[in-house]
């Protein structure tokens, strides 16, 4: 019997790009069900009921919910092609480590960095930089997080790669020249055809978040 | 495995501690316990957790492992030979207690901080109200889990149970410092009774701190944040 695997997201969601790229990986065909994050579907409330959040993947009729843990159960069930996690425990525990640096630094700082102005904007930008260094510091000179290979941690962070063309207009700052290393290694895994196809254009996330600022009303 | 090959940088009143310590009695891994002064952090937490500066902390072979749900995940791989499985064996339930201790972590325990935390009466009601609600979820995926045996993870404590499990000391002090019922009998009775089937769990009842000892420590903090001398 063939696996029936959904997929309930939405377009720009960082989140939801990191199981498209999961699901990419593993060679997964599976149902896309974009979601309407201000008019919330029947299936997406049944389906994660606790948080009302995408993405939600849905296997077999039961659901998964949360980035990080579905690209964990998508690493554990599709096990024989393109793991996504070390093998060795300790570097299990260090890749476990920076997706959860990731999920606590990244989110709340890169979004003050469009959603909100003047001296809290200002500190958010110093903030999210500083992440960028310390992820930077981590990287070092591997080509990827992962090592050799494109892994785990950098499947968890490249989602974001999308957004940072307006976090750097809204923000007035530039990426490339706080930390140009960070860019070498998005250059590198935008090389990978999984990652350069689930990524959607900057462009279109950046007018996305024009009409979020003016529904949130920062000017 | 000599003692010294594995080591654990803690805090007594911690429950993020506890899930470490538990984890590695349940995998009867011997190891070396320092107590951190959290007023004054070692050059060796620093060291070894230089990104957060936060306890736990497992040093295995001078490798250091942060985060206490990170760390439990670590120890029952890195001794999977040793002691029954921690995390559950089936991807799907694996998800699930996964998602569960998540929620503990983002939803529960600050729920469970704010009701102590004096920011009034209004606040305090909302966020018991919140925990509770919390806690009639996690009943539901208690019974879902358990199918019928005593934990979560089914005969034997397993990842869930010890994620939930280690913030039972602090809900006990919630409950007798600000006089209310947080873990009910009638709201919540399977979590009611898996509550004292855990504390006397042999993996448990020698790292839980006692309800009055906690109590005690949990006024000089309060004290120590009211005069801004904590964060």
């Amino acid at each position: 019997m063939a696996d029936e695997v959904i997929l309930l997201d939405f377009w720009a969601s960082m989140f939801g790009i990191r199981v498209r790229i999961a699901l990419a990986e593993k060679g997964i065909k599976y149902e896309y069900k974009e979601q309407d994050l201000f008019n919330k579907s029947p299936l997406l409330l049944q389906m994660n009921p606790v948080h009302k959040k995408i993405p939600v993947l849905i296997h077999n009729g039961k659901s998964v919910c949360e980035s990080s843990i579905i690209v964990q159960y998508i690493d554990e069930v599709w096990k024989d092609k393109a793991p996504l996690l070390p093998y060795d425990p300790y570097q299990r525990a260090q890749a476990r480590f920076w997706a959860d640096f990731i999920d606590k630094k990244m989110y709340d700082t890169s979004r003050k960095t469009w959603a909100t102005k003047g001296e809290e904007q200002e500190a958010a930008k110093k903030e999210f930089i500083e992440v960028l260094k310390t992820l930077g510091g981590e990287l070092g000179d591997k080509p990827f997080f992962g090592g050799d290979n494109f892994g785990y941690v950098d499947l968890c962070l490249i989602p974001y790669y999308c957004w940072f063309y307006s976090y750097e207009t809204f923000g007035k700052f530039s990426v490339e020249a706080e930390c140009p290393k960070f860019i070498a290694w998005v250059t590198r895994c935008l090389q990978r055809e999984t990652v350069a196809k689930a990524l959607p254009d900057e462009k279109k996330v950046f007018e996305f978040v024009s009409v979020l600022r003016e529904k949130i009303r920062v000017e | 495995m000599a003692k010294s090959d594995v080591k654990v940088l803690g805090a007594w009143p911690s429950p993020f501690v506890m899930r470490a310590r538990i984890a590695l009695k349940i995998k009867s891994v011997e190891y070396e316990y320092l107590e951190e002064n959290l007023g004054s952090k070692s050059e060796l937490l620093l060291k070894s957790n230089p990104v957060h500066k936060k306890i736990p902390v497992l040093i295995h072979n001078d490798k250091p492992v942060c985060e206490s749900l990170i760390i439990v995940e670590y120890v029952d791989e890195a001794w999977s030979s040793s002691g029954p499985s921690i995390i559950p064996s089936d991807p799907y339930d694996r998800a699930v207690a996964r998602f569960w201790a998540a929620y503990v972590d983002e939803k529960l325990f600050p729920a469970l901080k704010s009701i102590g935390s004096g920011d009034g009466a209004e606040a305090k009601k909302a966020a018991i109200e919140q925990l509770i609600e919390g806690l009639v979820l996690l009943e539901d995926a208690f019974v879902k889990c358990s199918k019928g045996k005593p934990f979560f993870g089914g005969s034997q404590i397993g990842f869930l149970d010890i994620a939930f499990g280690c913030y039972l000391g602090w809900v006990r002090v919630t409950e007798k410092m600000n006089e209310v019922k947080l873990l009910d009998e009638v709201k919540t009775p399977g979590l009611f009774k898996w509550a004292e089937r855990f504390c006397a769990d042999a993996a448990v009842k020698d790292v839980m701190p006692e309800t009055d000892k906690l109590a005690e420590f949990a006024k000089v903090l309060a004290k120590l944040r009211a005069s801004g001398k904590w964060n």
